[in-house]
């Protein structure tokens, strides 16, 4: 891993609007954003000679390279679980630039779930395991299998729906200081909260994400190429994967301990091969599919012991000017669900000084991936 | 109402089920407990297994209350209560279910302010063999 420390950079960054219905194909969403991306970089689209993306990503590497002229590909991957493999995609294409399989990078990720179907929805789809053993129960969707996992982290340690409230405020706050996002100057009050209607008790509408039209983008160079690119490099210090044993996906009900998820393995790689501590990260953009991965993270990543998740969150903590301020875009509550690519992106603007949430001087920033399914993560600094 | 989509690993636990019988997966070589069913034991690696029968007496691990938008099934009957159930026989093990007030009964057939974490609960079957729960001190 010393192989992969600061050795690539994040140079460009790029995206379509988000929105409820966007008209265009995700395939064009995609091109659009990849463009942007690499015209941030000040890259030509003929030097992209390496490819990453999620298993999810329905637009290929084959359409993408020949839509938008990219040069040869030596090096295409693609990650599997949906929103765990956010950060990975640029943990592949890091790994590949530091070892020479490829020089210029891109990652991205398409996505119009805002206007698409629900995969729970189809009753014509087989199921496949292990929906034997839930969905015949009604446990149909994301929200009840969190659900489930929420309701014993409150029995175990005293999470309270507040504790919920704070993290959901907390990306809603920085959401109104986002013209992107899609709850810019939509304020959320403690009462339209409580008084919300119920997805799977315990957690309620604004403990869900937003589902969102969008695509996004993003460059990877070696350390020595981003110094002569147009923006400042933002580098890569530390990536992980995670994966833990015994893991069951959504329902890791049947772990030892499923309360301990995916985040507690890719933590212990990530900080191993970092010169970071928990101490030392001034912002974070943690996976928010639900407020209630965020209390289970925070565990995960060392920022506060075992099943203090839901306390950490009191007294603004995840408010700028807080002991961490989090998904400082707004996050998958209140900027855009795009399978946590926004949150990449967001690391990136925070660690240039250009969010429109920005935290001073803010030098190291943790972005991570689905938590609840094999996931991954970055430690990003300037 | 979605049945089962039953893979091979998975289907004796289902006909076991479809006599009235609760059965899980064990090692045949060292006894460890294993769910979902698998074909080979995370322990010792061997691939002999049984199904062993246990008492379906078992506690609530957790549990929640889905509300709509669901499957126009499910949303008829909805809240109800999909319950995680520790078995008593094997701790480890936690089967999803519904707890209901009898066997076939319907999901919302139990008050919400009866159920809680820890309660007590007994496995019973449907008509068609799925496995519900049923509180022991209703
Ligand atoms: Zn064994």
């Amino acid at each position: 891993m010393a192989v992969l420390k600061d050795a690539t950079a994040i140079v460009g960054i790029g995206q379509t609007p988000f929105a409820k219905q966007l008209p265009a194909t995700e395939r064009a969403l995609a091109c659009r954003a990849i463009l942007a991306a690499l015209d941030d970089a000040g890259i030509a689209p003929d030097e992209v000679d390496a490819l990453a993306s999620y298993t999810m990503e329905e637009t290929d590497e084959v359409e993408v390279a020949k839509a938008l002229g990219l040069g040869d590909l030596t090096f295409f991957s693609k990650v599997g679980y949906g929103g765990g493999g956010s950060c990975a995609t640029v943990a592949h294409l890091a790994a590949a630039i530091a070892t020479g399989q490829a020089t210029v990078g891109v990652a991205w990720r398409s996505r119009k779930r805002g206007s698409g179907p629900r995969p729970w929805k189809n009753t014509t789809v087989q199921l496949p395991t292990p929906a034997q053993w839930t969905r015949p129960y009604g446990l149909l969707r994301p929200a009840d299998e969190i659900a489930m996992l929420a309701r014993r982290h409150m029995h175990e340690y005293g999470t309270t729906r507040d504790h919920l409230f704070n993290v959901a405020l907390a990306c809603r706050n920085r959401a109104n200081q986002n013209p992107a996002a899609i709850m810019y100057e939509r304020p959320l009050t403690r009462e339209m909260y409580m008084n919300s209607r119920w997805i799977s008790e315990p957690l309620c509408l604004f403990d869900n994400c937003l589902e969102t039209d969008g695509a996004l983008a993003c460059v990877v160079v070696s350390a020595e190429r981003a110094r002569d690119c147009r923006r400042t490099p933002v580098y890569v210090h530390s990536a992980a994967q995670g994966l833990p044993a015994q893991h069951h996906g959504m329902v890791n009900y049947w772990n030892d301990d499923p309360l301990t998820g995916p985040a507690w393995t890719a933590a212990r790689h990530l900080w191993k091969h970092a010169d970071l501590t928990p101490d030392d990260i001034d912002v974070a953009q943690i996976y928010d599919a639900f407020t209630a991965l965020i209390p289970l993270s925070l565990e995960g990543y060392g920022f506060c012991a075992r099943g203090e998740g839901g306390a950490f969150t009191e007294g603004g903590a995840l408010e700028t000017g807080g002991r961490l301020p989090v998904n400082t875009s707004g996050g998958g509550l209140s900027e855009a669900y795009v399978h946590g690519f926004n949150l990449i992106t967001e690391g990136v603007r925070q660690l240039r000084g250009t969010s429109t949430a920005q935290v001073p001087e803010a030098a190291a920033c943790l972005v991570t991936a689905g938590e609840g399914v094999p996931t991954s993560a970055l430690l990003l600094r300037n | 109402m979605l049945t089962p989509v039953v893979d091979d690993d998975g289907a004796p636990f289902w006909e076991y089920a479809a006599r009235g019988e609760l059965r899980v997966q064990a090692c045949a070589d060292c006894g460890e407990f294993r769910f979902p069913p698998r074909p080979c034991c995370p322990h010792c690696r061997s691939f002999a297994a049984e199904w062993r029968r246990v008492s379906g007496r078992g506690r609530i691990w957790s549990y929640v209350r889905p509300h709509p938008p669901l499957l126009p099934d499910y949303a008829e009957q909805a809240p109800y209560h999909v319950v995680l159930v520790e078995l008593a026989d094997a701790p480890r093990i936690r089967l999803v279910g519904n707890l209901v007030s009898g066997p076939g009964a319907r999901l919302d057939s139990v008050p919400a302010e009866r159920i809680r974490i820890g309660a007590r609960v007994q496995v019973v079957f449907t008509s068609t063999g799925l496995p519900q729960w049923v509180l022991e001190r209703p």
